[in-house]
């Protein structure tokens, strides 16, 4: 014996972390630059990238933290990159780009257990402000799962972890997610929502979607190309055929030789010109996907405007307040109607005609000459301007050639290739040039018709530009020149954009439509479930409307069962191990003898039991006084027997067989 | 970290913390086995599980804020994981079973090794650690190794009480720290110091010389306490700034040691008992046979085996 005996437990200090834990801690980090990658610059996520890369390289050979004039270099660094890309530090974008730099900063100087655990913390709250940008169902998901690598690397804070426990690291994470997924679910049903933000409003900056509020040549390009969903629609009849699929956005009035413009009283709420409706409106609900503008959509001409919304003159919707949060709205529409079909306000029919002096004067004189042939006859005019678009080798074209300064002009006489917003445009131009009131309406026209859930879905590349002119006794009709060219296209399901563009690509187009029905569920049940649908929540518990304190106290509940069963769960356990194996072959001996014969009296003790079984059967008594002895010896002479002789007892025990005693 | 928790102002509250439990439990020895039941184990949160329960507070009013359901569904989601770690941390002690409890053999003023079992009961507990005092040991239980091998502090020899132990956990995260007290109504054996000024292993420091033979005169050393006064060598002190004593060579081999309680005059009870025993380790270690005379003049031995070792041991130990 030693003297002087070390201790042999070791104290647990703030350890340096292991090489799993640190692997794991970057792997989080680059999980989290993934999920930011989509909306930083590509080279900045890249960079970031590297710096991660480095730092695990440096930290495999030399552990020790990042040189401080290098980290504060990065510091300078990841500011002066979000200033010079946005222009200010502060905001959405630029406080992902900083707080990404700063994640891997944290990480360059992690050396220890409590920085590791303070880098997951960071950023798993980086993981949820990626879900700021994007709300869809596939990127949520995606976001969750990156909770994984996070848990693993808590997990392999901790000791008990064999060397390479990559596997075993993800598996408590990866339990704990699944098993903890009712209760996230209660959670996010109660957790009452704010009725107004705490502090500033949701970012302003957001850059807008959807169609603008003006149209210029090559202004609808980048929508054309645009697979975003624009808004779903739900009809509580059949939906409207095809070729009646026209969702009007805005008016445009005003040309100045380039682009299309909102006429002047656009926003302004007023009593339009009643519509004369001839068959039954169509009903339906449009959830309108936010564009952070203010235009809504209806099919045709709607009825009446919705909660929040105003109509103007020209019968188009303008919510009160940018559209930041998905809108769902009722509107009833009329897909056959008359609008002002007696006569034109002298005001509005100088605006139906007015065009910019000393632009396009070829299309002008075309104009003219067709309207001297055809006299007062409107429509022929119109059928002249259709056969034009039809059989004057005009092509349909997303790459379109630019304009000039005449741009009906050049687009009429010389490149004659182009899409809605150029056919739409010269239509209405020529219109206008013949002395037809006329103006140009964009907004969404086709989309795809999901058959199995019964809705609409309308893509960004489903805009579209047409025509409306004024024609006495008919009011206005929707012209569309645009499929004069391309009958084929717009009759087929997709938007003009899609097929025409031909991109061979687009081959899984169909089954993302197809798989939007997942998406719309999304957007209805979970980014759609608002203060209003939670208070309708306790419902079938005979609350017509729940309050916060409610919906606090359900919460409160609701915490406190499922607590309850996880901790019912937690205690399960195996029942089979309980039982002591020395316990368990002592009772099996017992049995073996009882089937010979012998069986242990109530108040009898093992050592005499065993003397008497030993007795009663000659030829097994040295076996049987070997296990007695061996039994009493393992079951007192021991404060705590060793293992291996009970092993070597219980493998005795199943190989002693008695024979039966013959009485 | 545990370390890292002991610190600053949270180290005052979780002591405070701690004392809860000590003052209504645990303070009444109990037998072995004992189990742990929902009813005697306490859990907290760490300092990082106050951490994260920031980060989550964070998160959910950003997500209420910006009235974005999918980032509050994430933070739900984060939120139900850890608190299910909750639940696995208690889990780690519950149904925990100590079987037993014996001592190794330690010297006062060291640790004295305790050896722990636990029932096996088919389940892994990799992150156990057992304090009894402000030691954290780590002790990971496996099926099939359900031992454990702590040490505890000692300032008495004799029979004495194992003290109050705390068996905790904070896997699976770290999060959250359970607890439990056990007291084992349970005493073991300290073996009395070893006095601290070790001298040279078997001189024959029989002060009265009457072992045969061996008492050659060595050399000079230093004074030590409980070196006997005629063994001062005072001419040669008188030319020191210390006291020297005479030290005479071994005993020659074969010859038993003699270990007299009355030959250790003027130092006190336990300083004697400590020179004793500090003389049995020596002998013992170099394989000398001895003879330990007690104050009843008792002799025990001459032998230099274990089972000598230890008992000679134990009755110092055990002297009033």
């Amino acid at each position: 014996m030693k003297r002087h005996d070390a201790p042999p437990g070791t104290r647990i200090v703030a350890s340096a972390l292991a090489p799993l834990a640190f692997s794991l801690l970057c792997m989080t980090v680059l999980c989290v630059l993934a999920v930011h990658a989509a909306h930083l610059p590509l080279w900045y996520t890249a960079a970031l990238a590297v710096i991660l890369a480095g730092r695990w390289w440096q930290r495999r050979r030399q552990p020790r933290r990042v040189d401080a004039w290098l980290r504060v270099a990065m510091l300078v660094a990841v500011l002066a990159t979000a200033i010079a890309v946005y222009g200010t530090p502060i905001g959405r974008d630029p406080g992902a780009a900083i707080v990404c730099g700063l994640l891997v900063l944290k990480v360059l100087e992690s050396e220890s257990v409590r920085d590791a655990r303070m880098a997951v913390g960071f950023a798993c709250f980086i993981l949820m402000s990626a879900l700021l940008f994007d709300q869809s169902f596939g990127f949520t998901i995606l976001v969750g799962l990156m909770l994984l690598p996070a848990l693993a690397t808590l997990r392999a804070l901790q000791p008990g972890l064999p060397d390479a426990g990559w596997l075993p690291a993800f598996r408590t994470g990866t339990v704990l997610l699944a098993a903890g997924l009712p209760a996230a679910l209660l959670g996010f049903l109660l957790i009452p929502r704010l009725s107004t933000p705490l502090w500033g409003a949701p970012d302003r900056g957001v850059a807008r979607t959807g169609i603008g509020d003006r149209m210029a040549p090559g202004d609808l390009h980048a929508l054309l190309n645009d697979n975003a969903v624009a808004m779903r629609v739900g009809f509580d009849g059949a939906p409207p055929p095809e070729s009646k699929r026209y969702f009007r956005g805005m008016v445009l009035w005003k040309f100045d030789g380039r682009a299309w413009l909102p006429g002047p009283a656009a926003r302004r709420p007023s009593r339009p010109v009643p519509i004369g409706v001839r068959d039954p409106v169509t009903q339906y609900e449009v959830t309108l996907l936010p564009s952070h503008r203010h235009w809504m959509f209806a099919l045709d001409v709607p009825v009446d405007a919705p909660e929040d919304a105003i109509m103007g003159p020209d019968h188009t919707l303008w919510s009160t307040k940018p559209i930041d949060q998905t809108r769902r709205y009722r509107v009833a529409s009329a897909t056959d109607y008359r609008l002002a079909p007696e006569s034109l306000g002298p005001r509005i029919r100088a605006a139906a005609l007015e065009l910019p002096a000393g632009f396009d004067p070829r299309t002008r004189t075309l104009a003219e000459s067709w309207r001297r042939t055809a006299g007062a006859n409107d429509a022929a005019i119109i059928r002249d301007a259709l056969d034009l678009f039809r059989g004057g080798g005009f092509a349909y074209d997303l790459d379109a050639p630019p304009l000039g300064r005449d741009s009906i002009d050049d687009f009429l006489f010389d490149t004659r290739t182009g899409f809605c917003e150029h056919y739409a445009s010269a239509f209405t131009f020529l219109m206008r040039a013949a002395g037809i009131p006329a103006r140009v309406v964009i907004g969404y026209q086709g989309g795809y018709w999901n058959d199995f859930a019964h809705y609409l879905l309308v893509r960004q590349s489903d805009a579209h530009a047409w025509s409306e002119v004024w024609l006495a006794g008919r009011g206005w009709v929707r012209v569309d020149p645009t499929a004069a060219v391309s009958r084929v296209i717009l009759a087929s399901t997709g938007g003009a954009a899609d097929d025409v563009a031909g991109t061979g690509s687009n081959g899984w187009m169909p089954w993302r439509n197809r798989l939007d029905v997942i998406n719309r569920w999304w957007g209805q049940t979970v980014v759609g479930f608002d203060a209003l649908s939670q208070a309708h929540l306790l419902r079938p518990f005979g609350i017509e409307h729940a309050t916060a304190q409610m919906l606090g106290v359900a919460l409160a509940i609701a915490v406190f069962v499922a607590l309850g069963i996880g901790a019912l769960l937690a205690t399960l356990r195996p029942r089979a191990k309980r039982r002591d194996a020395l316990t368990v072959a002592q009772l099996r001996l017992q049995h073996r003898l009882a089937r010979c014969g012998i069986a242990r009296g109530h108040a009898e003790g093992p050592r005499d039991f065993y003397a008497r079984s030993a007795a009663a059967m000659p030829d097994a008594s040295a076996d049987l006084g070997e296990l007695a002895t061996e039994y009493l010896c393992l079951r007192y002479a021991f404060p705590e027997p060793p293992p291996e002789r009970i092993r070597e007892f219980v493998r005795r025990v199943r190989h002693f067989r008695p024979r039966r005693v013959v009485k | 970290m545990d370390g890292v928790a002991h610190r600053g102002s949270l180290a005052a509250a979780a002591r405070a913390l701690n004392r809860i439990p000590g003052l209504a439990r645990g303070r009444k020895p109990e037998a072995l086995p004992v189990t742990l039941d929902r009813r005697r184990i306490y859990i907290v949160p760490t300092r990082a599980g106050f951490g994260f329960g920031l980060v989550l507070l964070v998160m959910l009013f950003g997500a209420l804020n910006y009235q974005n359901n999918a980032a509050l569904l994430l933070t739900c989601v984060l939120g139900a994981a850890l608190a299910g770690s909750m639940l696995l941390t208690w889990r780690e002690l519950h149904d925990l079973t100590l079987r037993s409890l014996h001592a190794e053999h330690g010297f006062c003023n060291a640790r004295l090794p305790l050896q722990l079992a636990f029932a096996d009961d088919g389940r892994t507990r990799p992150g156990l650690t057992i304090a009894v005092d402000d030691l954290e040991q780590p002790c990971p239980l496996r099926p099939g190794s359900e031992r454990a091998r702590i040490t505890m502090p000692t300032d008495a020899r004799g029979w004495v009480e194992v003290p109050r132990m705390r068996i905790a956990s904070t896997l699976p995260f770290g999060l959250f720290r359970a607890w439990s007290w056990i007291t084992p109504a349970q005493r073991v054996l300290v073996y009395p110091r070893i006095l601290a000024d070790a001298r040279p292993i078997t001189r024959n420091d029989d002060p009265n010389e009457r072992i045969a033979g061996g008492d050659e005169f060595a050399g000079l050393r230093e004074y030590h306490v409980g070196d006997p006064i005629r063994h001062v060598a005072w001419k040669a002190s008188a030319r020191h700034a210390h006291l020297l004593v005479r030290e005479f060579d071994r005993a020659a081999p074969g010859q038993p040691l003699r270990f007299d309680w009355h030959a250790l005059s003027g130092i006190d009870r336990e300083t004697r008992i400590s020179r004793l025993t500090g003389w049995v380790c020596d002998a013992y270690a170099a394989a000398h046979p001895w003879v330990l005379v007690l104050e009843d003049q008792r002799a025990i031995g001459p032998a230099n085996d274990a089972a000598h070792y230890h008992r000679c041991l134990t009755v110092l130990a055990e002297l009033p």
